[in-house]
This record gives structure tokens, sequence and C-alpha cells, in this order.
């Protein structure tokens, strides 16, 4: 038997990796399916690819992308996260009075479907027949015991107009939103540890500082994800505006291009293809604000490329 | 300042309030000026136990107090009154003269607003076991918190300042690290430093060691002991009995929600005079990690 020397030690290691033989199976099987879709896609007729394209250029279809389905999306999270956060901190509060009132109102509006709300929505204008009008409550029962023939009002709006039209479709889809955030970030809020709240009010923060600054911008961590998915959601719930009525909207506007033209299919294509435009862009939206919000926790570096390729579906190999 | 209608009065005074013990706690906290934290017969019970059973308790200016005990004998939770975490249910505790949490109106006690109390808690410092740095921010920006948003104060004049600080707690070169990226030893020193820019009358030390690996203790009990050296006044939660017998000027030994014994270190950890101070400097000795 020879000595052992230093250059007989074990070295790198170079070893026969394991096959996957299933793997290059699924592989194959997958590939002719995606195959037999790319053909029916591109020969079947139905699909009619050309007027696909000629309706999404519709100018009416993308006023109603514009107005109905981007802009009431956008204006109705902000009313939703807005209000979402502030019911949570309510809920959260010592205050019973508050914590009851931001009960019952998640509880409403978590009860009634969207498309019932907004329908109910589009008909409140029978509550206010004179209008909507602003001014002190009860000023004209006050003025009448007064003697004063005034209603003590400062303007009065139209409230067919407003509940039927864009906006009420941002206040009911928005109010809807709103409960639902409530508890998104009452969850975020709780996640933040104790102590993090503690330390605040240990060098003297008030509280309102304390949720502000230290406990809202942790608690964002927690919030951001699920808040991606409810935006995602809301692109698709504004197709549902049609119940106020708002015909404004791009689901609406490519359904009646299809039936005016006997093309209901590639209607209902190009309104795919929008939505999932749409989706893909806030995506790529989400996926920085948790980059903003991830600051000081997992890695410092090399975790924003895993996160992005997961959001990919890509698998994480550093 | 009334002498009338003083509400329940305190039990049996402490050796260190017997001299002032005939008038009211008012005229007592007003009669030395040396005397930064007068705590008298404060009780504290969580869900109907007691955990605190009328601690009475005098620190004065520039002192070093250690508080021992076994866990669970109320230490934590009497530092966590002085600056309000807790609300007392009974007795009074002054900081500086300043009833903390009510201010006495003609005999009769009211409660202070939240804004009030975050002022009464800006003079006192206190660092956490578990450290609890605001882990999105960078350790400066954990030190200028502080001072730029409770006290105002100009954002380059604190940047400045907790450059400062950070170097004195000899992280000078960690200032634009975020807390997961430091050591538990270097976490605690950025907490002091924290704390220590609020510029504090008065700094509570809620076991800061204790969460920390052996071979880190060192380091933050050195900058505490610098602190010290400085003229800090200190109230310190702590299990580790060199660093009492080292830099206390007193220690108070708690057990089961009361005083047992105090007094300087020489006496109350090397010649202790009740069984229960024994016992447990015993057990301490056996295995420091029992209690």
């Amino acid at each position: 038997m020879s000595e052992r020397t230093a250059a007989e030690r074990p070295g790198r290691i170079d070893a026969v990796p394991v096959r996957h033989p299933l793997r290059w199976v699924a592989v194959a099987v997958i590939a002719v399916l995606v195959a037999m879709f790319l053909n029916m896609i591109f020969t079947n007729e139905a699909f009619n690819w050309s007027f696909v394209f000629e309706a999404m250029q519709q100018t009416p279809v993308l006023r109603g992308l514009w107005m109905g389905t981007v802009l009431v999306t956008a204006l109705a999270m902000v009313v939703g996260i807005s209000g979402g956060v502030i019911l949570a901190v309510m809920r959260l509060s010592p205050n019973p009075v508050l914590s009851s009132v931001a009960w019952v109102f998640t509880w409403f509006f978590r009860s009634v479907p969207r498309l019932v709300l907004l329908t109910t929505m589009g008909a409140l204008g029978i509550l206010f027949q004179q209008g909507l009008s602003i001014g002190v409550p009860f000023g004209k029962q006050i003025m009448s015991l007064l003697g004063v023939d005034s209603s003590l009002t400062f303007l009065t709006l139209d409230a067919n107009q407003i509940f039927a039209g864009i906006w009420g479709g941002v206040i009911g889809l928005g109010l809807s939103e709103a409960a639902y955030m409530a508890e998104i970030a009452r969850a975020g809020i709780m996640s933040v540890d104790r102590g993090q709240a503690e330390a605040a009010e240990a060098i003297g923060m008030s509280r309102g500082q304390t949720m502000r600054r230290i406990v809202l911008p942790q608690a964002m961590r927690v919030i951001v994800p699920p808040t991606g998915n409810e935006t995602i959601a809301m692109v698709k719930d504004t197709s549902l505006l049609i119940g106020l009525p708002l015909s404004n909207e791009l689901f609406y506007q490519l359904s009646s291009i299809g039936s005016r033209t006997y093309q209901v299919f590639p209607a209902f294509v190009a309104a795919i293809l929008f939505y999932l435009a749409i989706t893909s862009i806030f995506m790529v939206g989400q996926y920085f604000l948790e980059k903003r919000f991830g600051r000081g926790f997992g890695q410092p570096s090399g975790a924003a490329d895993g996160r992005i390729a997961r959001l990919l579906g890509r698998s994480q190999q550093h | 300042m009334s002498t009338t209608a003083e509400p329940t009065e305190p039990t049996p005074p402490t050796p260190s309030s017997q001299l002032t013990s005939q008038t009211s706690p008012s005229a007592r906290a007003d009669s030395d000026h040396r005397r930064l934290v007068h705590a008298v017969n404060v009780t504290k019970a969580f869900h109907g136990t007691e955990v605190l059973k009328g601690i009475d308790m005098d620190v004065h200016k520039g002192e070093v107090v250690c508080l021992l005990g076994p866990s669970g004998s109320g230490k934590t939770t009497f530092l966590r009154c002085i600056n309000q975490l807790e609300t007392i249910d009974g007795g009074r505790i002054w900081v500086d003269d300043n009833l903390m949490g009510y201010v006495d109106k003609g005999g009769r006690l009211h409660r202070l607003h939240d804004k009030e109390i975050a002022a009464q808690r800006r003079d006192i410092g206190m660092v956490f076991q578990r450290f609890n740095l605001f882990p999105h921010m960078t350790a400066l920006q954990n030190v200028m918190e502080g001072p730029v948003q409770v006290k105002g104060a100009n954002k380059g004049q604190a940047k400045a300042r907790a450059k400062e600080l950070l170097d004195r707690v000899g992280l000078g070169d960690k200032h634009g690290a975020y807390p997961a990226q430091l050591s538990g030893g270097q976490q605690q020193r950025v907490a002091i430093a924290r704390a220590l820019a609020m510029d504090p009358k008065l700094m509570l030390f809620d076991e800061p060691t204790s969460a920390l690996d052996p071979e880190l203790v060192g380091e933050v009990l050195d900058v505490m002991k610098e602190l010290a050296k400085a003229g800090m006044t200190m109230i310190v939660v702590t299990h580790e009995m060199s660093f009492a017998r080292d830099v206390a000027d007193r220690v108070v030994f708690m057990d089961a929600g009361v005083v047992v014994e105090e007094g300087p270190p020489s006496q109350c950890i090397d010649a202790p005079q009740h069984e229960r101070t024994r016992r447990f400097l015993q057990r301490m000795r056996q295995d420091p990690k029992s209690v």
C-alpha cells in the first residue's frame, strides 16, 4: 500500500448528475400541446385576428379602456387604500365608537356583491330627487323653526349624474374595496412587533407619529403583496360598472362592437388581450413597490433579483 | 401644590425617604434637588395578579442603580412603569419632580393626554432587551429619528450629532447599515445611541445584554460603563453580577413584587442580609442561565 500524500486527499467533486428522464417527457408533452394551441389560434377562422386588432383600436374602446377601466381602477384603489388604512386604524383604536363604526362598515360592504352594490348605487338618485345639497344638516327645519325661508344650502348637485356616472363607480368600488383593504391593513399593522411601537413611544413619539413613521412603513411589507392582488381584481371588477349603468368601459364597448358586427368571439379576445396587458403593467409596479418597502429586510443585495425572478415565474438560483 | 386631601398615603417609607416622610409627596419631591426618580408605593397587577406590591425607590442624579432579582420578580415591569410603557394601579412616580402620567388639580389626579405623556418620556431614554431598532431605517436614521421627529431638530445638525453618537458607541463605520446587517451587540449599541440622541436625564436599561451571544456582552457593557463614568443617571435591570459590582452605586434586589434588600454592591452582593437574596445569588453563581 502506497503512502498517503497531500495530493491524494479528496479534491474537487466531478460527479455525474442525477438524470431526470420524466422531465424530458413532460417537456415533450407540453411542447406538443403548445404547438396544438398555437396552431388553433393562428389557423382557426373564428379568431379573426385582423378584426381583433381593429376592434382594439376603436376610439370608444380606447376611451372605455382609459376612463372606465384604468382611471376607475386607479381612483377606486386610492379611495380603497386610504379608506382601508383609516378603517384599520379605527378598528385597532381603543375608542369603542371608532372600532365599532369600522366593524359595521366592513360588515356592510363585504356582504354586498359588487354588481348589486353598483346597480343600487345607480338607482340611489331616487333618494335625492331635489339633488344632493351641501349645507348645514337639518338646515331647512332649523330655519323654518326660526321663521325664515331658507335652507342653509351652499351647493346643490344632480344626484343622478353623480351616482350613475364615473364618480358613482369610483365611490361604489372604492368603498367596497376599503372594506377589504381594512382587513389587509389591519393584518399588516398587527404583524409589526409591539416592541416597535414601544421603542417609538420611548423616544417621545406621539401615537400618530408612531403609526406614520414606524408602524405603517413596516406594515407596508405585509400590505403591498395582497394590495397588488386587490388592484388586479379591481381591474377586472370595472367590467361590472355596466350595472350602474356606466357604458364608457372596456368590456361593454368591446362586447357591443361584437354583437353589432356578429363577431362576438374576436371582441372577447380583444378584451382579454387588454386585461392581460393592464394586469402585466400593474405587476411590474407591484415589484418596485415591494422592493421599496422591503428595505432593511432580508439580504441587502440579490434579494431583489430573486424576487423579480419569482414574479416572472423563474426558479431562484444564486 | 396642595397639602390637603392627600390621596392614599403610601405604606411604610423606605430608609431613603424616611427623612421627609411627614410631608406630602409633592413637597417631598421638591425637597431634594439631587433626587431624579422618586417612586412611592407603586403597585401594578396584570389580570388580577399583583406583580408590584408597593415599590418605593429613589434614584439620585448621576447614580447608577442595578435592579436584580429572579425572573418574574417585577423588576422589568417596574422599569417600564417609570416611563409609562405600563400604567401603574397605585402609588406615585416622579421623575425630575414631574408626576408621571397625571396632574394633581386640587388634590384630585387627572390623567394626562397621550401627547403630554409623550412629552414626559422625551427626557427618559430606554434600551430594550431585544433592541427594537427600526428595521426599515439605517443606523444613522434610527438615531436621527427622535431629534428630528419629536424635537423638530434641524436635519443637518441631527445628522452630525447622530454620527458623533455612533462614533462614541464605536460604530463609526456602520452609519449606513440596516439593523439586519448588524450583530446583536452592534444593534444594542445603536439602540443606546438612539436613546442618547434625545439628551435624556435618565437612562433605563431592560436586560440590555440578555439577548446577546456571550462574546458580544462585553462591548455593550463597555459602552454602559463609559456612560456611567460620564455621569449619566441609570437604572439597569440586569443579570450581569460583575457589571453590578463594578459599576452600580447601589443595587436593589427584588423578589415577588417587593424590594427585599438594597444597598451598595459590596454589601448586597457580597454580604446579603436576606435569605432570598442569598438563594438567588447562589443560583446565579451555579448556573447564570437558570434565572
